[in-house]
């Protein structure tokens, strides 16, 4: 268990220090430990304090609600190919962005779109759960989250294709690809409380995750609240969710991939699974963010195209590998 | 109603009507501590439904002192292993074993001594101790039937409920397992098991409920259940019946056309 929690963890660790030492700024690490220390009115602490660590910060907590949720998913759904956007938050928080880049919501204050968006997901949740009833099974939580995704998806076509403003159009397409540029301090405590509240919902459903294994009539005959768990999977996981897309955009194959990957180094428990996914996907963001920085540091190369670069033949192998043990 | 104190589980009046359609009607019966009750009937007949709806799996009217439970004291009263073998993951056998002990575990415990001495005994009564680190999902059906059979019984409750737990299975296999219920009924827990293989069911179970079109149709010894005029109405078959040296033979024949 902790022969892969730690060194996870220490591998979330170097990424972020990297994360706070790799730059345009070209600083050197003495002089950026510094700045990020002593505080103070000079430009290294400037850019430290109001670039690269919020920077660092919203990868790592992205990362890990977008690892820990993915997991959560997977489990209830006894599915691998289960992930976080399956529930249409992050398409309907994405949609509650475009509207408030749409109607200039978005320029009159710096909260306009985060807040619109995070109104898009919580307006999503409260659909979702009408649409998939008090006593569903997953299969009309999964039917419910493809009707809200198609919505929210056929909302935002709207929104672009009626878009009269080209501008307002291309920025639409670059927010929807995720990136954690020119993001600020502001952006990390609008998303920390609710990505408290949605990892800590996550975290207690370990137990019942792992009854599921036998299906939903084998963990209720083992004492699992199914129905309290499917509410807490879709609350804790809007949360972490709504919130991410709203602060970064939409940052694809992360739920999908880590929890993949890292499943047979936990034994396939679902319960193990959770933080070790949790700290994957930091992992997983913080590299990327890095790579996005370094590969064309001048091109403003999107986080979200990285890992969906990175995720895609990844998930390819995977399918592969797994074709050759049952065939 | 309560249940009386000498029965581990009763039902009365039970009904279930599912889409309009009414699939299980007035079912009534109380099982004892001690017996080992064969549920028998033709595919459809309601066997299913019934022992989902006493688990309270299901929406249902009348009484069953199962489902009257609140969760938590049904799963520490009633084992049950449903007819969908299912295990989603590729986890080690011992633990697909350990998830049994479920109910008895608080919050955040860790599995103790005793958790794991159930578990223990578990996978050495269903003959997996060899298996028992390897993951569950790569063996053969029957091995994991028996897998979810070691699993409900690590869950050590008083009752255990099992639908057709011993199909897939070989005979040594069947037989043991036959035995190993039996075995639990000697020790005074109850048992509710549905079979489709009559001869075993005559043979080891103490008592048979047979079912037919969401009733039942006949309870009682297995001798006095299994008349040649119900095999030909519940299940159109003739069958030889005998008490021997061995034991109750039984054995179906032919089909009534």
């Amino acid at each position: 268990m902790s022969r892969v929690l730690a060194p996870l963890a220490l591998l979330a660790l170097l990424l972020f220090a990297g994360s706070l030492l790799i730059g345009p700024a070209g600083l050197g690490l003495a002089e950026s430990l510094r700045g990020l220390m002593q505080g103070g009115d000079s430009p290294v602490t400037l850019v430290m304090r109001e670039i690269r660590l919020p920077r660092a910060l919203l990868a790592v907590m992205i990362g890990a609600s977008l690892g820990l949720a993915g997991a959560a998913m997977q489990g209830y759904l006894r599915n691998p190919l289960a992930e976080p956007g399956l529930i249409g938050v992050s398409g309907s928080a994405a949609l509650g962005a475009v509207i408030a880049i749409q109607t200039g919501l978005s320029a009159s204050f710096a909260l306009g779109l985060p807040l619109a968006a995070l109104a898009g997901a919580l307006l999503a949740v409260l659909l979702v759960m009408a649409l998939a009833g008090p006593r569903g099974t997953s299969l009309t939580l999964i039917l419910a989250g493809i009707a809200v995704s198609a919505l929210a998806a056929a909302l935002t076509s709207l929104v672009l294709n009626l878009s009269p403003n080209p501008f307002a159009a291309s920025e639409i397409v670059f927010w929807m690809m995720g990136s954690l540029e020119d993001r600020s301090m502001t952006h990390v405590w609008l998303a920390l409380p609710f990505m408290i509240v949605g990892m800590a919902l996550l975290a207690t459903l370990g137990r019942g995750l792992d009854a599921l294994t036998l299906g939903e009539d084998a963990a209720q005959a083992m004492g699992i609240h199914v129905s309290r768990l499917r509410l807490l999977l879709v609350l804790g996981t809007s949360c972490v969710v709504g919130a991410g897309t709203a602060v970064a955009g939409a940052i694809g194959f992360v739920g999908l991939v880590v929890p993949h990957i890292l499943r047979p180094l936990v034994g396939a428990h679902p319960s193990r699974l959770l933080w070790a996914s949790a700290l994957g996907g930091a992992v997983m963001v913080l590299a990327a963010d890095i790579a996005a920085r370094v590969i064309l540091p001048d091109r403003d190369l999107k986080l979200g195209v990285l890992t969906a670069l990175v995720g895609a033949p990844l998930f390819l192998h995977l399918i592969l590998k797994l074709r050759k043990e049952r065939f | 109603m309560t249940a009386l104190p000498d029965s581990a589980l009763s039902v009365s009046q039970l009904s279930v009507t599912l889409q309009g359609k009414t699939v299980l009607r007035d079912v009534a019966f109380d099982i004892a501590p001690g017996e080992f009750v064969g549920l028998v009937g033709a595919n459809g007949a309601g066997k299913t439904t019934l022992m989902r709806a006493l688990l309270g799996l299901l929406p249902h009217e009348g009484e069953s002192s199962l489902a009257a439970l609140p969760q938590a004291a049904r799963a520490a009263q009633a084992a049950w292993m449903p007819q969908m073998r299912e295990i989603a993951w590729p986890i080690e056998v011992r633990s697909v074993v350990m998830l049994g002990r479920t109910p008895h575990l608080g919050g955040l415990q860790k599995p103790s001594a005793e958790d794991r001495r159930h578990v223990e005994a578990a996978l050495e009564r269903m003959e997996l101790t060899e298996m028992r680190h390897r993951p569950a999902t790569q063996l053969s059906g029957g091995e994991q039937a028996r897998v979810l059979i070691a699993r409900a019984l690590a869950q050590d409750t008083p009752l255990l409920l099992a639908d057709e737990p011993i199909a897939g299975l070989d005979p040594a296999h069947q037989i043991a397992t036959m035995q190993t219920f039996a075995g639990l009924a000697r020790q005074g827990k109850s048992l509710l098991v549905s079979l489709h293989d009559l001869g075993l069911a005559a043979r080891h179970c103490t008592r048979l409920i047979l079912m037919s079109e969401g009733t039942v149709v006949a309870d009682g010894a297995p001798e006095d259940v299994l008349t040649p005029e119900r095999l030909a109405q519940v299940f159109s078959i003739t069958a030889f019946c005998q008490r021997t040296g061995e034991g109750l033979v039984y054995q179906p024949l032919d089909v009534i056309r």
